[in-house]
């Protein structure tokens, strides 16, 4: 398979353009602090997109990803505290359970009663949300009590450099981790059996049926992958930000999935690239992070968005008219 | 492919797994009200039962029942319509906006009718147009519905932040909030205008060429090209119905409470959604009708006024709300396997 397919190639193009254009506008935007804060920005809505792509390449969509991401979180940072733990990998492996398990549920849902993925994900991710809030409390963990361990992980940075002034920025080292996930990601997308079958339902369900893949097991797959993924990224995102809100990530499932589509992939299924999610993730997170550098008001920010989002599956639409799968 | 308009093929009812009975869907609705309504009055009988719990109700009730009208709308086609919480925000700004620039200094608190009917006008026309931009995109770019409509809802949300820059806009003219407070010989107008509507577009649906139209078109696409009904026209405007009774919905949503902000009614979406499947609308298209819708509301908003009196939390009713949907998805899909 080639790096560059000519979809990703196009979206590299748009990339490349929107960089330029808003560093006319502001040439503040080529300062490497701006550029290793968008990179950071990256890493969580990155990680959730891998899992979107999933599903969308699979033919679904998932809008309850955000609510296991809380889940996963929450309850990892509270046990956490309750029991003084400090440590690192543990609880990464516990909110990514606990995320996987979540999308358990969502796979048997939709898989057994061959439901609409849109209303099944609804449905749960308003039962995880009700249920977190509504058992597990509706404090925030602050910085005061936030375990070391996860703080001390989020601040970690690869490169450090000093600004003139003498105070200091740098890379987060959680792009590392990022783009390790989208590598195994694309690997496992386009050399594994499995990944070649995520692609085969989303492009035909019946047609991956009857060349028999085990259908069931491909649900599984993609929905606990995405779970699992999401709560990896939550508690990620509580790392870096040293904060463990239940009330988090509201209204962020569309972001994400702007991106995935961004990256174009395609609601009916069967067409998404890793490569093309990532570039996606990156134009959405720039135009959004660079609308104060470029004078726009925020109040503008979900306008941007939707706009956004109306014209990338615009025209995926039309791409998809022109040559079906 | 092809939907029978059969009643056991994909209504949605408790009792119909309790009694495992094929009856009409809408009669066991009524049953599962009746229910809900003893047993909550079994829990609570001086609170439930009261006057004024009903009269709340009454108040509250329509806003929902309108949006799950509107939902059951866009899925008759096959569609789902996911910004009828903004369009419902958007209107209820715009009005206020308006009042805002007619009233001036004085304070719209002080407008008389005419201002309220233009309000009114203003709130309804921005829904049509923003259910006409829906249908545009749907049918004329044929961008998937679920995926237009997550991109408008965000368009319409972030245009009321726009408008208002954040918080809510506050003071609406007396006239507006007797939309939402007032009553028209003891029975509340929201009330009444929700019976009107539901009679309305009840007669649309099942007695009118348009609605017949509307449901061949989400039943059974091929046939009804061959039947020659104009697909993308018809689609356009159950959008723009969608986007007008979505519209009317947040103008008494504003009016009830007297204020309008962007992100008022956000659990709305779920529970619109939820009652309209419950409702015995089919989400892939060709069935539904406003009585089930009605009837589902109904039953739903005397288990949350219940839940309410009995301390839940209002965490644990949005569970419940998410809970119910899963279930009703559950028992559907074993009735429709049942009935073959």
């Amino acid at each position: 398979m080639k790096l560059f397919g000519s979809a990703d190639a196009i979206i590299a193009l748009i990339l490349v353009v929107a960089m330029i254009l808003i560093g006319l506008i502001n040439p503040a935007f080529w300062q490497l602090s701006n550029i290793f804060s968008l990179l950071k920005s990256n890493v969580v809505i990155g990680l959730m997109a891998l899992g979107v792509l999933l599903v969308m390449i699979s033919g679904g969509i998932d809008v309850s990803f955000t609510a296991f991401a809380v889940a996963g979180m929450y309850l990892v940072v509270r046990v956490m505290v309750a029991i003084d733990y400090d440590g690192v990998i543990l609880p990464f492996l516990a909110a990514s359970l606990i995320g996987g398990l979540l999308g358990l549920m969502n796979a048997g849902i939709i898989h057994k009663f061959s439901m609409i993925p849109l209303i099944v994900t609804l449905g749960t991710a308003s039962v995880v949300r009700g249920l977190l809030l509504g058992l597990a409390g509706t404090s925030n963990v602050n910085i005061n009590q936030m375990p070391d361990a996860l703080i001390a992980l989020g601040r970690t940075d690869i490169v450090t450099l000093e600004r003139a002034n003498g105070s200091t920025f740098g890379l987060t080292a959680m792009i590392v981790l990022y783009l390790a996930v989208a590598v195994i990601m694309h690997l496992v997308l386009t050399r594994t059996m499995i990944g070649r079958s995520v692609y085969a339902y989303g492009a035909d369900a019946e047609a991956a049926k009857r060349v028999g893949f085990n259908t069931g097991r491909t649900m599984i797959f993609v929905y606990c992958t995405a779970g699992a993924l999401a709560g990896f990224a939550g508690l990620l995102h509580s790392s870096m930000i040293w904060l463990a809100n239940p009330r988090d990530f509201v209204g962020l499932e569309l972001d994400v999935i702007a991106a995935v589509v961004l990256g174009g992939a395609s609601i009916f299924g069967g067409r998404g690239t890793v490569l093309g999610t990532v570039l996606g993730v990156f134009i959405l997170v720039m135009i959004q992070n660079s609308l104060i550098l470029m004078g726009i008001d925020t109040t503008w920010q979900r306008v941007v968005v939707g706009g956004m989002l109306i014209v990338a599956v615009a025209v995926t639409a039309l791409r998809d008219r022109r040559a079906p799968v | 492919m092809s939907q029978t308009n059969t009643p056991q093929s994909g209504g949605g009812s408790l009792k119909g797994a309790i009694l495992r009975a094929g009856g009409h869907t809408n009669v066991q609705l009524g049953v599962i009200c009746l229910l809900i309504l003893v047993s909550m009055t079994a829990a609570r009988p001086q609170m439930f039962l009261s006057a004024y719990n009903f009269e709340s109700m009454a108040f509250f009730m329509p806003e929902l029942g309108i949006l799950s009208v509107a939902m059951m709308i866009a899925m008759l086609t096959g569609g789902i319509d996911l910004s009828i919480v903004g369009v419902a925000n958007l209107a209820g700004i715009t009005a206020g906006t308006v009042f805002g620039y007619v009233a001036g200094e004085a304070g719209a608190g002080s407008l008389g009718v005419a201002p309220v009917i233009l309000g009114v006008g203003v709130g309804l026309l921005v829904g049509v147009l923003a259910g006409l931009l829906n249908g545009l995109l749907i049918s004329g770019l044929k961008i998937t519905p679920i995926l237009a409509t997550l991109g408008t809802g965000q368009v319409y949300i972030g245009l009321c932040l726009v408008l208002t820059g954040g918080p809510a806009i506050v003071g609406f003219p007396s006239g507006w909030t007797w939309l939402g407070n007032g009553k028209i010989a003891s029975i509340p107008v929201p009330l009444l205008l929700f019976v009107v509507l539901c009679v309305g577009l009840s007669l649309l649906l099942s007695r009118t060429s348009f609605g017949l139209r509307l449901k061949l078109i989400g039943s059974n696409p091929k046939a009804a090209m061959y039947t020659g009904i104009e697909r993308g026209r018809m689609i356009i405007w159950s959008y723009m119905l969608t986007g007008g009774l979505a519209a009317m919905a947040g103008i008494l949503l504003s009016a009830r409470i007297n204020a309008a902000k962007s992100d008022y009614g956000a659990s709305y979406l779920l529970q619109a959604v939820l009652i309209a499947v419950l409702g015995g609308t089919n989400p892939t298209g060709g069935k539904g009708n406003v009585l089930g819708v009605a009837l589902a509301v109904i039953s739903l908003t005397l288990l949350s006024s219940g839940f309410q009196m009995m301390r839940v939390s209002n965490h644990l009713i949005d569970f419940v709300w998410g809970a119910f949907l899963i279930a009703v998805i559950a028992i559907n899909s074993f009735r429709g396997r049942k009935a073959g």
